[in-house]
C-alpha cells in the first residue's frame, strides 16, 4: 500500500506494468478498429469500381472527336462539344453569380447582424434547412421565376445558372461562414482598438483571411453544382444541341444532360459515349476537388 | 498604521528612481463614478480614477476584479462587447468620451491598447504598422520613416530592419508584442492601455517590455494592467488596487477600487487592510 504522500513525491514504489497485452491492442479497441478500415475499404471500393467500370467502357470512346465534335445520330460521329461548353458557360455564371452574393450574406450573419434579432434567427435556420432541399425543388423555383418575368424559352443558360445558383447559394454562405468565424477575435480586436471602423476591419482583416475557406467552400459547392441534371432538366434542357453556347440567352446542354441522354439510347455505341464522357465529368470534378485541397494546404492557418 | 511601512517583502518594495511620481499629477484621463455593467451584472462599481500625464498607472488586483473591464471602458472597447455598458463619466482631454457626439472610432485612435496575447496581423512587418495610419487617413509624408519611427520607439527597428516584408508571425513572443506596441504608436496615441502585455512571455521578453515602457512614458501616458505586483512595483508610477467582493442582494462579486496612490505609498505605506494582505500576499 502506498501513501498518498509517497505517490504525490513521486517516490519509486511502483515498477511500470509488463508482460500485459497493451490496452491498445485488447479486443474491443481492435475491432473498433477493424471496423473503421472496412467503412473506409467499402468507400474506395465502390468508387474504385466506378472508374474501372466506365474507363473499361468508355475508354475505347475517348479521344479528340469527344471533345471536338456535336452530337449526332451515329455514336461514330457524335461528341460531347457543346455539352463541355455548356457545362463551362453554366458554372462559369452560376459562379459570377452565388460566389459575391454568398459571402455578402455570410459576410453580414458573421459580422453585422444583431445575432438575438428574431429575423436573423429565421434567416439562420433556414440557411441551415435550404442546404437540404433537394435539387429538383430549385429547379421548380427557378422555372416559376423565369414564367413570373416572361421568359418563354426556359433553357437558357442564365436559367440554368439561376437554378444551379440558388442550389449551392446556401453551401457557399454556410461555408464563407465558417471560414469568417475561424478568424481570431484578437484580429478584429487589434484593427478595432487602432481606430479602424468596423467595415474596415471586415474588408482588410478578416476577409483576406477567410479566403482560402471561402475559396475551398465555393469550389467544392460549384463541383455540386457541375454535376447536377435535374433542375435542368425541369427548365427544359435540350438532349440534342448542335450548337456551341455563346451568351446568357443563347440555349445549351451539360454534360450530365448528354450523358443522361446518351444512355438511355439503345445503341450501345451511345453507351460507351456516355462512360466517355462521364470520364471527363469525374476528371473535372477530380480536378476542383483537387484545387479545393490544394489550396486548403497552401494557405494552412497561420495562428 | 505603524506596521505598514514593512507591508510588502523586501523585493516588492518600489525603490526604482523613476517612482518619484510628482504628488501633483496633471491628468490627462479621469474616471468618475463609473460602473461598469455586462447586461444585469455589475462587474465593477463607483471607481474614481485619474491618470497622470506621462506617467505610467499599473491596476492591480485578483483576477476577476474587472481590471480588465476597465482598461477597456477607457478606449471604448467595451461597446464591442454585447451588453456591456458603462455609467458614469470618463474624461479624455477633460471631455466624457462616452458624450453623444463623441466618435468611438476616434476615440480608440487617440487610446491604443496591446493585449494579452501578441496578435499581430497576418501580415508583414511593414504592413502591420502601415496598417493603422492607412485605415485611419492620416496624412503621412513618408509611409517608409513612420514605420522605422514607429519600430524604433518600439525598440523594435534593428531587430527587423532587414525583413520587413516578411511575416509577423515568423517573429518570437517578445518581438511580436513589442510589434503590437509600435502598431499602436504608429497612429500617435496619447494613451496606451495594456492589459497583461507580458503574461506570456519568458522573463527576458518581459524585461525588454518594462524597459521600453520607461521610455514609452517620455511620450505617452500608459495604463497597464497586471497581476504580477513586482512589475508594477518595478514599472509604475502610481498604483491602483481592485478587488472584488459579494455585493449587497445577491452574491455576485462586484469589482471596486480599494486603494490608488503612488507605488511607493501602496506597496510600503497601503492604508487599506486589504491593500495590504494582497501585497504582503496573504490574500485568501
Ligand atoms: N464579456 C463579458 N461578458 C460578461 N461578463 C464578463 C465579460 N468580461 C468579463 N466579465 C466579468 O466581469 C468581471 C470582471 O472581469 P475582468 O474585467 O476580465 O477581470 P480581470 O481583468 O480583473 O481579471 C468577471 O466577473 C467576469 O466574469
Ligand atoms: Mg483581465
Amino acid at each position: 500500500m502506498i501513501s498518498l504522500q509517497d505517490s504525490l513525491a513521486g517516490a519509486p514504489t511502483m515498477p511500470l506494468k509488463t508482460g500485459e497485452t497493451p490496452r491498445e491492442r485488447r479486443p474491443a479497441p481492435m475491432i473498433f478498429l477493424v471496423v473503421l478500415w472496412l467503412s473506409l475499404l467499402i468507400a474506395i471500393l465502390s468508387l474504385l469500381t466506378l472508374i474501372v467500370n466506365i474507363v473499361l467502357e468508355g475508354g475505347s470512346r475517348f479521344g479528340l472527336p469527344l471533345f471536338t465534335e456535336y452530337p449526332a445520330s451515329s455514336p461514330d460521329r457524335a461528341g460531347a462539344r457543346p455539352a463541355i461548353l455548356g457545362s463551362i458557360w453554366v458554372i462559369g455564371v452560376t459562379a459570377v453569380l452565388t460566389i459575391p452574393v454568398g459571402v455578402a450574406a455570410a459576410v453580414h450573419l458573421e459580422e453585422f447582424a444583431d445575432k438575438k434579432h428574431w429575423f436573423n434567427r429565421v434567416i439562420e435556420l433556414n440557411v441551415q434547412n435550404l442546404a437540404a432541399v433537394p435539387s429538383i425543388i430549385y429547379g421548380l423555383l427557378a422555372l416559376a421565376f423565369l414564367a413570373l418575368i416572361g421568359v418563354r424559352d426556359k433553357n437558357i443558360v442564365i436559367g440554368g445558372a439561376l437554378a444551379l445558383s440558388l442550389l449551392i447559394l446556401p453551401v457557399i454562405i454556410i461555408a464563407t461562414r465558417e471560414a469568417i468565424r475561424a478568424v481570431p477575435s484578437e484580429i478584429r480586436d487589434g484593427s478595432l482598438a487602432l481606430g479602424a471602423t468596423r467595415w474596415q476591419t471586415t474588408w482588410r482583416q478578416v476577409l483576406p483571411a477567410s479566403v482560402p475557406g471561402i475559396a475551398t467552400g465555393s469550389i467544392i459547392a460549384l463541383s455540386r453544382a457541375l454535376g447536377e441534371a435535374a433542375p435542368l432538366l425541369l427548365l427544359g434542357a435540350l438532349v440534342f444541341v448542335s450548337f456551341d453556347p455563346n451568351g446568357l440567352l443563347s440555349g445549351f446542354t451539360t454534360l450530365p444532360i448528354q450523358i443522361f441522354n446518351w444512355t438511355g439510347r439503345p445503341q450501345e455505341g451511345f453507351h460507351e459515349l456516355a462512360a466517355a464522357a462521364s470520364i471527363i465529368l469525374l476528371g473535372l470534378l477530380l480536378l476542383m476537388n483537387g484545387l479545393a485541397i490544394y489550396i486548403r494546404n497552401r494557405y494552412q492557418k497561420r495562428w | 498604521m505603524s506596521s505598514s511601512a514593512d507591508a510588502a517583502p523586501m523585493h516588492l518594495r518600489a525603490t526604482g528612481q523613476h517612482q518619484v511620481a510628482p504628488e501633483v499629477m496633471r491628468p490627462i484621463m479621469e474616471v468618475e463614478n463609473v460602473d461598469v455593467y455586462y447586461g444585469d451584472f455589475r462587474a465593477v462599481s463607483e471607481v474614481n480614477l485619474d491618470f497622470g500625464l506621462n506617467e505610467i498607472t499599473a491596476l492591480i488586483g485578483p483576477s476577476g476584479c474587472g481590471k480588465s473591464t476597465i482598461l477597456r471602458s477607457l478606449n471604448r472597447m467595451n461597446d464591442l462587447i454585447e451588453g456591456a455598458r458603462v455609467e458614469g463619466e470618463i474624461r479624455f482631454h477633460g471631455e466624457n468620451i462616452y458624450g453623444k457626439d463623441v466618435d468611438p472610432i476616434e476615440v480608440r485612435r487617440r487610446i491604443g491598447m496591446v493585449f494579452q496575447k501578441p496578435n499581430p496581423f497576418p501580415k508583414s512587418i511593414y504592413d502591420n504598422i502601415a496598417y493603422g495610419p492607412r485605415v485611419t487617413g492620416m496624412k503621412v509624408q513618408s509611409m517608409d520613416d513612420l514605420v522605422e519611427d514607429s519600430l524604433t520607439r518600439a525598440a523594435l527597428w534593428d531587430e527587423v530592419k532587414d525583413k520587413l516584408k516578411q511575416s509577423a508571425l515568423g517573429l518570437s513572443g517578445g518581438q511580436q508584442q513589442r510589434l503590437c506596441i509600435a502598431r499602436a504608436i504608429s497612429v500617435r496615441p496619447d494613451v496606451i492601455l495594456m492589459d497583461e502585455p507580458c503574461a506570456s512571455l519568458d522573463p527576458i521578453a518581459t524585461m525588454r517590455i518594462e524597459d521600453l515602457m520607461q521610455e514609452l512614458r517620455e511620450h505617452y501616458t500608459i495604463v497597464i494592467v497586471t497581476h504580477n505586483m513586482q512589475q508594477a512595483a518595478r514599472v509604475a508610477d502610481r498604483t491602483a488596487f481592485f478587488t472584488a467582493q459579494p455585493s449587497e442582494g445577491n452574491g455576485d462579486r462586484t469589482g471596486l477600487l480599494v486603494e490608488y496612490g503612488t507605488t511607493a505609498q501602496i506597496f510600503e505605506d497601503p492604508q487599506d487592510k486589504r491593500t495590504e494582505d494582497y501585497i504582503s500576499g496573504r490574500f485568501g
